[in-house]
């Protein structure tokens, strides 16, 4: 899983209908210090209370994101599976 | 999943089965800002995207299971077209 910046939302009209009623983030991956690492991406929203600014927790497994859907043939790949308190390293 | 912009289309008169149909778009994968991020590559459209399009990207296995039928050859497939990112 990675600990990931929630940078804003993405609005879709038009898309697969495994997307339907599902909040999309833009999320930017951190290292343990929270320093940017690697290339944003979009991800569900799972918590369904991650929003811009917050720290969130997120699963980047299909198989995962289907078992935790409860659906085997969802084309979903990332999963924000928790909105993140406080990290503490070392 | 990731954002990209639809820039151009391919045609393939030999595919492999399962991809009989499969409309096939080059997009550019963008990161949040839509700066390019990468270099380009070959997606199946299944939302009917055109030339110039803001779309959402999945890849992997997932990129397989967002067509239909699902068991087919594909790592890269576009699921949505975007209105707006708000960052």
């Amino acid at each position: 899983m990675n600990l990931c910046l929630v940078l804003g939302s993405v609005v879709a009209t038009e898309k697969h209908p495994a997307f339907a009623g599902r909040k999309i983030l833009v999320v930017q991956p951190l290292d343990e210090l929270k320093n940017p690492l690697g290339k944003s991406y979009l991800a569900v929203d799972h918590s369904s209370s991650a929003g811009q600014g917050d720290l969130v927790l997120v699963m980047n497994e299909g198989g995962g994101v289907r078992q935790v859907l409860g659906d085997k043939t969802l084309p979903i790949r990332s999963l924000i599976v928790g909105v993140v308190d406080a990290v503490t390293v070392g | 999943m990731y954002l990209g912009r639809v820039i151009g289309t391919v045609v393939a008169t030999k595919k492999a089965v399962g991809l009989e149909g499969a409309r096939l778009l080059v997009v550019q994968p963008l990161d949040h800002a839509q700066k390019p991020s990468g270099p380009p590559e070959v997606a199946v459209d299944r939302v009917s995207a055109s030339p110039g399009t803001l779309v959402m990207l999945e890849g992997s296995r997932e990129a397989a299971l967002a067509c239909d039928p699902w068991f087919v050859p594909v790592d890269s497939a576009i699921v949505g077209l975007v209105d707006e990112v708000d960052t």
